[in-house]
């Protein structure tokens, strides 16, 4: 599957995606348009309920959506198997998560290093790889910390380290900063756009944290299940 | 890659713990107790074959011979030596007026063939003299014990040179032998076959057994085969009376049904226990399953990680629960109490303390390939 520099990373046409839980449906997903670009940082925007989780999900391959058409590197996941699925998102997703999601009884180092052992790397390779992208993300002196014992935006960076060590070339974050306090959040987004963007890169980031927006290189914003706008920011 | 907090991995580990220390001592106790059954078949070790009436189901089942069925038996071709054995229940009364119930054996005048495999005091050439008789340790020093000189001190252990009366005869202590713990506590005492007859109740039959050794080279199992053939009389060879004997007591006894609620008691409990915990501490830590699903991690992997973590807590469950069982019969060793932990017994608590683990680990396992990732977004 060769990818030119021209496809677009995630391509979504009209796609629709539907809760049913006992007698009630929620259309989550109402018709969905969206592309994202290699290279770029979208912000993914809007009230909350609107669907932007359940966007997200579909585009990391975790869920699988109705109607429409959702392509990720040229790849339909829907059409895949349940295995197949599972290795791909293993080479090419990273996840943030809002709860950080770190593994308790693991360290950082060991934390950043899953990704690599889950795609087969020897352990001593993936530590020293894991160790590689701690430092870029500024926490060399923080490898052996239990993520109990890491601060909100630290535990974060690990989080984002965790999600970039494999290289992964589409990353989707659900509101990584609105945990944290808006100065850390601040930092959390410039070890985003410092280590994270690159040409062979997508990056998703959900959010509604409006003072991080210039981050952004482009925003769409959601309503009831819809893309309703995309707007460029200039200028970084 | 283990996940999980301690205090849960504790619950677990206890909850295996207990079923295996439930599960390895009450089936010593058991195995104990059974192979106390034939506890006086194996301290006969002389004769291949025993004789005796075709309706004995068991060796305390006395069923006793005419003394000129030993004859017939001497006569039949391949038979090296026969020779009678006396096995009742008498009583004795003892100094102090009380009656205590004994296990008696008549051995042969002559050879004195069936005598106790251990002597601690004298010898088994002394059952000879006048009214001898040899005591086993444990009744010398509990049931046929002396009352003590001082009020309410210890009893005294009957000693060589005691006289002890049987069914109004008197009977000289010349020995003390240890014997096999048999199912019944009663003391066993031991003398000579026409001794025995004499302190027996007259009957017109008092041949319990006929002990009989087959001719050098000639396969035991051929010669019963003669015996019964020619007597009509019921012979078996030592291993065939303890499987006799050891059935009786599977059969007719509530022992293994009591063992066998008891083991199963201890394995429902320790799968309810390592089962819900283990199913507790899953859904717990499911949003790292899903992590770890989102992240790529197959559902097989998973399978090996859950499946990791529950042999480990069950190795070490299983470890300190038969550490338990050995400290307990190790304790215990001195007393009354059968205990007797085998091989067997170890790898049959193994696999059932693996059963438990797989079966807490399967719905566990369930629920984990189940999962769906997109679950690791809900805050
Ligand atoms: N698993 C689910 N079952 C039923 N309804 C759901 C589920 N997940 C989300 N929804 C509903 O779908 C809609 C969109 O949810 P979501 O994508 O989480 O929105 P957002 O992330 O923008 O807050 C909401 O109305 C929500 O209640
Ligand atoms: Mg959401």
């Amino acid at each position: 599957m060769a990818v030119s520099p021209t496809d677009p990373a995630v391509y979504c046409r009209a796609v629709t995606k539907s809760y049913v839980s006992g007698p009630t449906k929620v259309m989550a997903l109402q018709g969905v348009d969206l592309e994202v670009r290699l290279g770029e940082l979208l912000m993914l925007v809007g009230p909350s309920g609107c669907g932007k989780t359940t966007l997200i999900s579909v585009v990391a391959g975790i869920l699988d959506h109705d109607e429409g058409e959702c392509l990720v590197f040229q790849e339909d996941l829907r059409a895949m198997g349940r295995n197949s699925k599972t290795l791909f998102r293993g080479q090419n997703v990273g996840f943030v998560f809002q709860a950080f999601n770190l593994l308790p009884t693991l360290t950082a180092l060991e934390n950043v290093s899953i990704p690599l052992l889950l795609l087969g790397l020897k352990k001593t390779e993936a530590l020293s790889q894991a160790r590689e992208m701690l430092e870029r993300v500024g926490l060399a002196d923080r490898l052996q910390s239990l993520p109990a014992q890491l601060s909100g935006g630290q535990a974060q960076r690990v989080a984002i380290a965790r999600a970039l060590v494999h290289r992964p070339r589409l990353i989707v974050c659900d509101e990584p900063t609105s945990a944290l306090d808006a100065g850390t959040g601040q930092k959390v987004l410039e070890v985003f756009r410092g280590t994270a963007l690159a040409e062979d890169r997508a990056l998703i980031i959900v959010t509604h944290d409006n003072r991080i927006f210039n981050f952004a290189d482009r925003i769409a914003r959601m309503e009831d299940g819809r893309i309703v706008a995309v707007e460029s920011q200039v200028a970084h | 890659m283990l996940i999980g907090d301690r205090g849960k991995y504790l619950g677990i580990i206890m909850g295996l713990t207990f079923a295996s220390l439930l599960i390895t001592q009450q089936s010593s106790i058991f195995t104990g107790l059974m192979t106390r059954t034939y506890g006086a078949i194996s301290d006969l070790a002389q004769p291949d074959i025993w004789v005796m009436d075709p309706k004995v189901q068991f060796i305390d089942d006395i069923k006793p011979l005419q003394d000129t069925e030993l004859f017939r038996i001497r006569s039949v071709p391949g038979v090296a030596w026969a020779v009678p054995l006396y096995k009742g229940l008498l009583k004795a009364r003892l100094e102090d007026g009380n009656y205590q119930i004994c296990n008696v054996l008549g051995l042969d005048d002559t050879t004195l063939i069936g005598g106790p495999p251990v002597m601690l005091a004298g010898s088994l050439s002394d059952l000879r003299r006048q009214d001898a008789i040899i005591v086993n340790d444990v009744g010398a020093s509990t049931r046929l014990a002396k009352p003590s000189r001082v009020p309410g001190g210890r009893p005294v252990p009957l000693q060589i040179g005691d006289t002890l009366e049987i069914n109004d005869h008197r009977a000289v202590v010349v020995g003390i032998c240890r014997v096999s713990r048999t199912f019944q506590s009663q003391p066993v005492v031991y003398t000579t076959y026409s001794r025995a007859t004499t302190f027996a109740p007259r009957e017109r039959k008092l041949l319990s057994f006929v002990l009989v050794k087959a001719q050098p080279g000639l396969d035991p199992q051929t010669l019963t085969r003669r015996i019964r053939e020619q007597t009509g009389l019921a012979a078996h060879t030592a291993q065939e009376f303890k499987d006799l004997t050891y059935d009786y007591f599977m059969k007719y006894t509530g022992i293994p049904i009591n063992f066998g609620i008891a083991v199963g008691l201890g394995f429902i409990i320790g799968t309810a226990i390592a089962g819900q915990t283990f199913y507790n501490f899953t859904l717990e830590n499911i949003r790292y399953f899903g992590t770890l699903k989102a992240m790529g991690a197959t559902n097989g992997i998973l399978l090996r990680m859950i499946l990791l973590q529950a042999l480990l807590v069950g190795s070490l469950g299983y470890g300190l629960g038969v550490g338990a069982a050995s400290l307990f019969g190790y304790l215990l060793g001195g007393t009354e109490l059968s205990f007797r932990l085998t091989r067997e017994l170890l790898v049959f608590a193994g696999s059932a303390i693996g059963l438990i683990i797989i079966l807490s680990a399967l719905i566990s396992i369930r629920k984990v390939m189940t999962l769906e990732p997109a679950i690791v977004f809900k805050g």
